[in-house]
């Protein structure tokens, strides 16, 4: 039982498990998606770190200029320079990304774990529910949100949390089942533990674990989502450097300025795909080590 | 399954009197599972139109009251004189669930009442535009299993290099944003190369572009779940055998192991043709086409409830109707299902 890993008793395990698991064996691709989101961390938390200029900076000389050795993603139309503006929206994108996903997989907890546990009618129910939601495409539901609470952040976080917990949830059902059907919670069961201590000791822990891979993923898809949303002109308004902020405030210029939309998709896509990489990575990992 | 079953026992010739009480047997459970289908089919629309209901009836605020002022373009307090006419006419005043039932009885004609914006019945306003957004989502779902059927009969399982060069390409097409790879088509073959135009007519020249914006993830998607079990297939007995007959390895591919791995992408597409018609708005926005994308954008803007209502309740029969299109596909191809 690899919880047992864990326990402070034997750290000596951990480190060495932890150690080997860093050097051997670990794919190019998972090496490089983990450069790349630590580029988009530091440009949250940090971003002076990765650009001197200034995201507001209005240089009216020099508007919408192509990409070039001194504007790396070329300029807009007020002479901001690309680059410091894709660097400094990444705070809000990735609080976007994050806000989505955790009140997503929240909400699929609840759900899921009812599901799971909750006997046949609360299944069934839940079910038939989940159902009904998969009718609705994520970027639907999310419209209908924003029609309701009209465009910003929190609609934003909100619309696409709610468009995609229905898949968490049915997914979180099927570990949660998994679980407690399995071998070593009937011999919990058997050897006289009580109900709670059960669920506490194996099935949470067992039944959440994936859970790490699926928000890496997740946070990437969330951005993909919130940021689609504001490209249809949905979201949070342009003078802000959020990425979808961004691709909305670049539409108007797209037949004289490429860069506008390329550049802050290319941010995009490259965390979206280097979450997704390393969420498959992790989930492999953490398949591999289930008991 | 069902609807096949009972066609293929009707059209059932064989006098053979042992294998009656069996047929019938399977006349019966064909007609339940048929059954069960229909109604958890209409369940699933009839869940959604609800749902539709809840969220018009149950927004803050006074619907009148919003209703007169999304008219006027105004934002201000009614007098009850104003919004008397308004309630008499849509019955804003009755009792909840008298409108529900009203709501529901109007759906069953087909009345999915009034765009509050463009004052006509939403029906009409999504029956103007919905073409050009059926086109387009077929196209798009064609293109996906062209190219993703080539690539896997192509590369899977032959040389190492290229297999992996695929199923890498796979992954990043099923992550491409949309709205990004629609704009880079955009730039590199309408804006640069000159090839399309750039804003799109309703014309064979303007599909081809956004149905490769929407296809290309799609394929994406489908590849990767088609190339695990095409790749199992090729190990299976059965293909071992169409071999062993003297069967070519393009045979072997194309009758037999395709066949056997299509199943979960056509389940796949079941999913994937409500979110590829919702999907379609991003498409027409970056390409100016005509369609529905362009009405749910600007009810969006412009909080047209009824509007945004109605489409949501069409993806859902849209999402029904796919999915039970895909049981009879299951059967068409994999006829193991017929007699199980």
């Amino acid at each position: 039982m690899s919880t047992t890993t864990f326990t402070p008793g034997k750290p000596e395990v951990t480190a060495r498990t932890f150690t080997a698991s860093l050097l051997g064996g670990v794919p190019v691709a998972a090496v490089i998606s983990t450069v790349v989101l630590a580029f988009f961390v530091i440009a949250a938390l940090a971003p002076r770190l990765l650009t001197g200029a200034d995201p507001l900076a209005i240089d009216l000389g020099a508007a919408l200029q192509a990409p070039s050795s001194d504007h790396w993603f070329g300029t807009d139309q007020s002479g901001r320079d690309l680059y410091t503006r894709v660097v400094y929206g990444t705070r809000e994108s990735l609080l976007i990304g994050l806000g989505a996903t955790g009140l997503a997989i929240g909400i699929a907890a609840v759900l899921g774990v009812t599901a799971g546990l909750g006997g046949r009618f609360a299944d069934g129910l839940i079910n038939r529910g989940l159902e009904v939601l998969f009718a609705f495409p994520v970027l639907l539901l999310a419209m209908l949100f924003v029609t309701i609470y009209g465009p910003s952040v929190t609609t934003q976080i909100v619309a696409v949390g709610l468009g995609t917990a229905p898949g968490y949830a049915r997914m979180i059902r099927g570990q949660v089942l998994a679980v407690r059907n399995s071998g070593y919670v009937e011999a919990a069961h058997g050897l006289g533990h009580s109900r709670w201590q059960v669920l506490r000791q194996h099935v949470f822990p067992n039944a959440m674990r994936p859970l790490i891979a699926v928000v890496t993923l997740g946070v990437g898809q969330s951005i993909v989502w919130a940021s689609g949303l504001a490209f249809l002109g949905l979201g949070v308004a342009p003078p802000s450097p959020e990425w979808g902020a961004l691709l909305d405030a670049g539409r108007m210029f797209i037949t004289k300025a490429w860069w506008l939309e390329v550049m802050p998709g290319l941010a995009i896509v490259a965390l979206a795909l280097a979450a997704t990489s390393l969420g498959r990575h992790l989930q492999t990992k953490l398949e591999g080590s289930q008991p | 399954m069902s609807i096949l079953e009972t066609r293929e026992t009707t059209l059932e010739t064989d006098p053979d009197q042992a294998s009656r009480p069996r047929r019938d047997r399977h006349i019966f459970t064909g007609l339940r599972s048929l059954g069960t289908r229909l109604l958890s089919a209409v369940g699933v629309i009839w869940a959604a139109a609800t749902f539709t209901f809840l969220i018009q009836s149950l927004l803050p605020g006074d619907r009148a009251t919003l209703l007169l002022n999304q008219l006027n373009g105004q934002i201000q307090e009614r007098t009850a004189a104003e919004l008397a006419p308004i309630n008499e006419k849509y019955g804003f005043t009755d009792p909840l669930i008298v409108q529900y039932f009203r709501f529901l009885g109007d759906l069953a004609t087909g009345n999915l009442g009034t765009s509050y914006q463009l004052h006509k019945p939403v029906i009409e306003v999504i029956g103007d535009q919905i073409a050009p957004t059926i086109v387009l989502t077929f196209t798009s779902l064609l293109i996906a299993w062209a190219i993703c059927i080539v690539v896997i009969v192509g590369t899977a399982k032959r040389n190492r290099f290229f297999s992996s060069v695929a199923s890498g390409l796979e992954a990043l097409a099923a992550g491409l944003p949309q709205y990004w790879l629609g704009v880079i088509l955009l730039v590199v073959f309408a804006l640069n190369l000159g090839l399309f135009p750039v804003v799109g007519g309703t014309g064979i020249g303007g599909l081809l572009l956004p149905a490769l914006t929407l296809g290309i993830p799609l394929a994406g998607f489908l590849g990767q779940v088609i190339r695990t079990e095409f790749e199992s297939g090729m190990d299976q007995p059965f293909a071992l055998t169409a071999r062993m007959r003297g069967m070519g390895d393009t045979g072997v591919r194309l009758r037999h192991v395709l066949r056997h791995s299509v199943l979960p992408g056509i389940t796949l597409s079941g999913w994937a043709l409500g979110s590829l018609f919702s999907a379609a708005v991003i498409a027409e926005s970056i390409f100016t086409r005509p369609g529905l994308g362009k009405v749910l954008v600007t009810a969006v803007n412009s909080r047209d409830l009824p509007v945004v209502c109605g489409i949501v309740i069409l993806v859902a029969v849209i999402y029904v109707v796919a999915n039970l299109l895909v049981d009879v596909a299951y059967t068409l191809i994999d006829p193991r299902l017929k007699t199980s």
